[in-house]
């Protein structure tokens, strides 16, 4: 279990330190600093085993968040109580930066001490945490007896995610499905590996203690239901379902009717959740293809030459696309030449960077630059790294279709259609590269 | 440069590592750009480029570009632009790069130049790479410019420092030779800072080979003279803190210390001088309050110190520093308390100042006792061990051990150690001895070594005089309720031993003594219940009225049944042997055990291990040395052993330090803890004897090494191939090998083959007969421990024997003409081995001699005929043995035509059967 919990500032200054259990040290604050934030060369492991402790971190920003540990624990559950803590914060007091930390310590302490009970993770829900962790100090005396009894009641109960008694003018619900397409692909445009992961976020603006049925192109379902009723249009369907390899869902889901009849029904949180997450890695639609072209000229001169074709319905737009190419470490000059949007060498991080605002499907564009290089005595040849992109569309590259959301609120008087919703997709890229 | 500034604090202000890099990545490629641009760069921005580029591999980034340009400023004309070449030079270049040429080009130049300040940057650079290829370019060339009349001082010390620095590295490549004389007259050069310079090569080279650079002691003397007599205000730039070049004086004393005390009486007049005004210095009052001042006049003087107990040959002048040593002890400074301490070591063995030393004991004894420092602490433990001798042994050993009880962890182990070292060193009575250990077993049992408490039993064993004492004094011990492991084992061994001594005392009558023991029995580990065992049955012995509650004790369950093999096998052995055996065997079997053989301490031996080869204090060097013996101390307890003390000592010498004379150090075959009883001569006969039947086999081994030997011989001579094996993991040092012939009956040639000294030839040739052997001494070094061994040989004078073949009556004919007394040797012995008619056989013909069938009547009875070849004469000999199956004896007559030869015959054979 999670022995401690700290925070540190890019100097590795610690922010907050909370430690859960005896076997962590003083000196632990001391070990990742030294080990990890001070290293010589940059830490790139997740996690790190220093003198039998774990530290898990993640990074946000210019901050460090690290769990330590003893204990053989899971590592994945570390991290997903961090992300989860990432997003709590967030839900408090916005952006994760230093002076927001410093700003909220106290309260950053007492969801510490709410979420974290001896090193095993309690109810982390924003919902509801909100409802008994305020930013507005100690209003014990204003809440009532009842009051807490249900806060009690809500946390230990079943449904600890939503309390009751929510009303709303309008019932409204947003739904985005955000993906991010991974890829690397070799000089000849042979894909190496592709992967999409993607999740389901919900805004959920609904009165009562509604039952919801989400619906998607999912390939199980589409079969069995193609299977079970009629047989019309088994091509299309086929066509149009995607194979997820796997997903996870929030806890509002229950999973016992997902195994049983692969259909995703649940009460929903009130606010912003994270529905599910899943993961896709075939039939991929790449968005964009990058062809390099490489030219040693002697010693002292490079010629490099980058196409990149947009593959996507000519009527949708990709925003803020930014294709990055390496250039070799002894780099005395360059020259750009592009057709299309901005081109820059940036010395300080060693690359070119071209950027181009909007660009629409099945559309062309090609940048060449000549690279100088200054001869060095260094027999070391230049490890040529794979080309970057960065790009966002608006539509989802696993091919993932919502086909419906039903929202039943027996109790209240609304029904499904005076309900109003909101579908977005939005498809951006992961590591999309491509080498040269 | 305000780039260069500027750079340094962008840098100084990045918030992140990331930032960092990125700005140097920026900067790198300005940099890159800027090398490669079309126009050439002037000597500022080249000096500029080149420094960020330094300052940016001091962060700890690679630079691959640039030495181009750092080359380049080499040739510059400026100071500034030089320094920063050589500065990026001396940081970056690594000695394979191609550049090296064109560096040392540069170097070239500067050196021949008439500039000092840029041959002084060449020379620094140099000595800052100091690279081989360096030494190689540049080694012929810096002696000269180190001599040359005409260069500048400020060169000359820059040079002598860069060629020490040369001589460090490659040793090989630096060759004094014509230079020596004029480089050691640098002593005498006006500039105080070239005299400094010199000195350190001087003292280095010295080192190496002192007699090229002899003459470098009057001049050194004649120079600190000058120093030492010369008012502060002299020496103007090199006087610090009113005190006169404070590091000239104490590379001077230092330099000293590389060579015996000079034998020109007026050199030595004048150092003895200079010395004597250093310890009087020390007692002016201060020139100024500040620290430097008495820190620059303290160094002088522990130098001077130090330089006097070097020589170790003025009576006065080491007492004299012993009293300055003493005034320290109770200085304020804990440093120099600590140095006070640690010469104060030193010179309490050296014979003339010992006595003085002394007199600072309760000073130590306090500094042990209060200091706050456990470094000071340790020394002042040292020293006391150092300076304890017999007057004074009690009151040492008595506050050590009162210390002890509050010592710190680190130490405890070797004081414990020294303690039982000087209490068994200097014990002039031995209940007092007795007392001292068992009261350390009391107080730090835990830190008592299985070394001291057998060394107890040892001693106790040995003197009759304290066995009652000690039985007593370990039952009062063991009554208290709780008590250390080592005691009981202690208590156990000597009450089993001697409790008969105490048992007329009706309070410690057998039976309480018994169940004193046995009430610990529970508490203690497997090996401590195996010792009470046989204790136990010990007692049975010792008292026949307590043999049912033993055997009561040794029938029970928890003993006979017990799930340690070892502590089983016990209870059923002792157990039966209590019920069959009667009590005179009782008596025999369980008869007290006999004295140990004197020995080195093992004691000692741990402490040296402890502290390491080489490390072994100098007292106790001095002491070896003094008793004129070797320490065998290789560590392994047991494997060592010096022979029986014979030297005149002033009393028994209990820690078997001393060895015997020189020769007869010698190591017992395999680790046999207590079979080291020597032959008269100190010489191991074992293997020898061994040796008259057959000609290969191992002669000698011990936990170091083992000799194997392979011998062949025809007629009157014959050849001996040794060879050596080193068990250890180890090298030998110093493997030397001799041998000596007693009298000159025998030619022996030895042969060292090869490099690896693993075998060795030994040729022989007889040339008359001869009784005694000829001895192998073999001397070498084993972890700094010097080793000696001497082996007899095995060459005897039937390896000589040519057998003959006779009829029955041509043996008797000769064996009646064989008739004289003289002629004939006869023997009578026990036989040592069975009866076996093939062994028999065998043994004979192994011996050289004809086996002769069916000569005698008794068939039982062997005859055996032979002659043996000296280069002299031929002797014939004829040999009869007969058994005598029934009484298990041997008769044996040899009848030869020399009398000495029979009679020797009749020695080696006598052991054989």
């Amino acid at each position: 279990m999670i022995g401690g919990l700290f925070i540190y500032n890019h100097k590795g200054e610690v922010l907050i330190s909370r430690v859960y259990r005896d076997d962590i040290g003083r000196n632990a604050v001391d070990a990742f600093r030294v080990n990890v934030i001070h290293a010589r060369q940059q830490v790139r492991s997740p996690v790190t085993n220093i003198a039998r402790t774990s530290f898990f971190h993640v990074k946000r920003s210019n901050i460090w968040l690290a769990a330590v540990t003893k204990q053989n624990v899971n590592a994945a559950m570390v991290f997903e109580f961090l992300y989860k803590m990432c997003d709590v914060m967030t839900a408090y007091f916005g952006k994760i930066s230093e002076e927001n930390i410093k700003n909220n310590f106290v309260l950053i302490y007492e969801l510490l001490d709410e979420i974290l009970d001896f090193g095993y993770p309690q109810n982390s829900e924003t919902g509801a945490l909100k409802t008994f962790i305020t930013q507005q100090g100690i209003k014990g005396q204003h809440q009532t007896k009842e009051e807490q009894s249900q806060i009690t009641s809500q946390v230990t109960g079943q449904i600890g995610w939503r309390r009751e008694g929510i009303k709303y003018r309008r019932n409204e619900l947003f739904l985005d499905v955000l993906e991010s397409v991974n890829l690397l692909m070799s000089p000849q445009g042979q894909v190496l590996s592709a992967h999409v992961s993607g999740r389901v976020v919900m805004k959920s603006y609904l009165s009562g203690m509604p039952e919801c049925k989400f619906g998607m192109n999912d390939k199980i379902v589409i079969d069995k239901q193609g299977k079970g009723g009629t047989t019309d249009e088994p091509g299309k369907s086929g066509k149009q379902s995607i194979a997820i390899d796997d997903c996870t869902f929030h806890q509002c889901v229950r999973l016992s009717k997902f195994d049983s009849e692969r259909s995703i029904s649940f009460i929903p949180p009130d606010g912003e959740y994270e529905l599910m997450r899943y993961r896709t890695t075939k039939d991929i639609i790449l968005p964009f293809r990058v062809i390099p072209l490489v030219r040693e000229v002697g010693r002292t001169k490079l010629e490099v030459k980058v196409v990149i074709k947009s593959n996507f319905k000519p009527s949708l737009l990709a925003q803020k696309i930014e294709v990055r190419i390496p250039t070799p470490l002894n780099t005395s000059g360059v020259q750009v030449i592009c057709m299309k949007g901005k081109a820059k060498y940036k010395a300080s991080e060693n690359a070119i960077v071209w950027k181009i605002k909007r660009m629409a499907g099945m559309k062309e564009s090609q940048i060449s630059a000549e690279i100088e290089l200054l001869p060095t005595n260094d027999k070391k040849k230049w490890a040529r790294p794979p080309i970057s992109m960065k790009f966002q569309v608006p539509f989802a590259p696993s091919g993932l279709k919502v086909r419906y959301l039903k929202v039943f609120e027996s109790k209240l008087n609304y029904s499904d259609h005076d309900v109003i919703k909101w579908v977005r997709y939005i498809g951006r890229s992961g590591i999309y590269e491509t080498r040269c | 440069m305000r780039g260069l500034a500027v750079f340094i604090s962008d840098i100084r202000n990045c918030k992140s590592k990331e930032a960092e890099i990125k700005r140097i990545n920026k900067e790198l490629a300005n940099i890159r750009s800027k090398f490669k641009g079309d126009k050439a760069l002037d000597g500022y921005s080249k000096k500029k480029y080149v420094c960020k580029l330094l300052f940016i591999f001091l962060l700890g980034h690679d630079i691959d570009f640039g030495h181009m340009e750092a080359v380049n400023l080499l040739s510059s004309n400026k100071y500034t632009e030089k320094q920063i070449g050589y500065l990026f030079i001396s940081v970056l270049v690594n000695s394979n790069s191609e550049l090296i040429r064109l560096i040392n080009n540069a170097i070239k130049n500067d050196l021949s130049s008439r500039n000092p300040t840029f041959m002084c940057l060449a020379l620094h650079c140099i000595a800052n790479v100091g690279s081989r290829e360096m030494a190689e370019a540049f080694a012929g060339e810096i002696p000269r410019i180190l001599v040359a009349g005409d260069t500048m001082d400020s060169v000359k010390q820059s040079a002598a420092l860069c060629l020490l620095r040369l001589y460090k590295t490659s040793p090989d490549l630096v060759l004094m030779g014509e230079w020596t004389s004029r480089v050691v007259h640098l002593l005498n050069d006006q500039h105080m800072g070239v005299v400094t310079a010199a000195i350190s090569l001087i003292t280095c080279l010295s080192q190496k080979n002192p007699d090229e650079f002899k003459t470098c002691v009057s001049l050194a003397v004649s120079r600190l003279s000058r120093i030492v007599s010369s008012a502060s205000t002299d020496l103007q730039d090199y006087t610090y803190y009113f005190v006169p070049a404070p590091w000239l004086s104490c590379k001077l004393l230092r330099l000293l210390q590389c060579y015996p005390p000079p034998e020109d009486g007026a050199v030595k007049g004048r150092l003895v001088e200079c010395l004597e005004t250093i310890l009087n210095k020390a007692q002016e009052p201060p020139k100024s309050k500040k620290v430097q001042h008495s820190n620059a006049k303290n160094a002088i003087l522990f130098e001077a110190i130090s330089l006097i107990i070097h020589y170790d040959s003025e009576p006065n002048l080491l007492v004299r520093a012993c009293n300055q040593l003493g005034q320290f002890l109770q200085h304020r400074e804990t440093n120099l308390r600590y140095l006070a301490l640690e010469s104060m070591c030193t010179l309490a063995s050296s014979e003339f100042s010992h006595e003085a030393v002394k007199t600072h004991i309760e000073t130590v004894i306090n500094a042990l006792k209060t200091e706050r420092d456990v470094s000071v602490r340790q020394r002042a433990a040292d020293l006391l061990y150092a300076m304890c001798d017999r007057s004074n042994a009690k009151q040492i050993v008595a506050e050590m051990l009162s210390y002890l009880e509050t010592a710190d962890y680190s130490i405890r182990e070797e004081m414990v150690l020294k303690v039982a070292i000087l209490a068994e060193k200097y014990a002039v009575d031995y209940s007092w001895y007795v007392d001292t250990i068992l009261n350390l077993i009391r107080i730090a049992g835990d830190y008592v070594s299985e070394e001291v408490w057998y060394r107890v039993i040892q001693i106790v064993i040995n003197r009759d005089d304290v066995q009652g004492y000690a039985a007593k004094t370990v039952f009062e011990a063991l009554q208290a309720p709780a008590c250390h492991e080592n005691m009981v084992k202690v208590g156990g061994y000597i009450l089993g031993e001697f409790g008969n001594l105490i048992a007329g005392d009706p309070r410690s009558s057998p039976l309480v003594q018994f169940n004193l023991l046995h009430s610990k029995f529970h508490l203690c580990s497997v090996p401590t219940r195996a010792l009470l065992l046989s204790a136990y049955i010990k007692f049975i012995n010792l008292f026949p009225e307590t043999k049912s509650t033993i055997q009561e004790v040794l029938r029970s369950d928890s003993q006979i049944r017990n799930s340690d093999v070892e502590l089983q096998q016990r209870a059923v052995e002792y157990l039966k042997l209590s019920s069959i055996a009667s009590t005179d065997v009782l008596a025999t079997v369980l008869e007290e055990m006999p004295p140990f053989p004197e020995r080195e301490s093992s004691i000692l031996a741990k402490l040296k291990k402890k502290k390491g080869p080489g490390a072994v204090s100098v007292n106790e060097l001095e002491e070896g040395k003094r008793e004129g013996g070797e320490l065998n101390g290789g560590g392994e307890r047991g494997g060592d052993s010096s022979a029986i003390a014979s030297t005149p000592s002033p009393s028994a010498d209990l820690l078997g330090l001393r060895a015997g004379p020189p020769v007869t150090a010698a190591a017992p075959s395999a680790g046999s803890l207590l079979v080291d009883v020597f032959s008269e001569a100190g010489v191991n006969d074992d293997g020898f004897l061994r040796f008259v039947c057959k000609n290969n086999g191992v002669l000698f081994e011990n936990q170091l090494l083992q000799i194997g030997i392979k011998s062949e011989y025809r007629q009157n001579l014959g050849r001996m191939y040794l060879f050596y094996g080193n068990k250890t993991s180890v090298q030998f040092v110093t493997f030397t090998t001799t041998v000596t012939c007693p009298g000159d009956t025998l030619v022996l040639e030895p042969l060292i083959e090869g490099g690896a000294q693993v075998q060795q030839v030994i040729n022989i040739e007889c040339l008359t007969d001869f009784s005694d052997a000829p001895l192998l001494n073999i001397k070498f070094r084993y972890g700094g421990a010097l080793q000696n061994l001497t082996l007899k040989l095995p060459v005897t004078i039937n390896k000589f024997f040519q057998p003959t073949e006779m009829a029955s009556h041509d043996f008797f004919q000769r064996w009646k003409q064989l008739s004289l007394p003289q002629q004939e040797a006869q023997k009578i012995f026990k036989a040592n081995h069975a009866m076996d008619t093939e062994v028999l056989k065998a043994k004979l013909l192994g011996l050289g001699m004809a086996l002769l069938e069916n000569v005698d009547p008794n068939p039982e009875n062997f005859v055996c005929a032979g002659v043996i070849q000296t280069k002299a004469q031929q002797v014939g000999s004829l040999l009869r043995l007969e058994p005598n199956a029934q009484a298990q004896m041997y008769r044996l007559t040899v009848r030869s035509s020399k009398d000495t030869v029979s009679k020797r015959l009749c020695e080696l054979l006598a052991e054989q059967f």
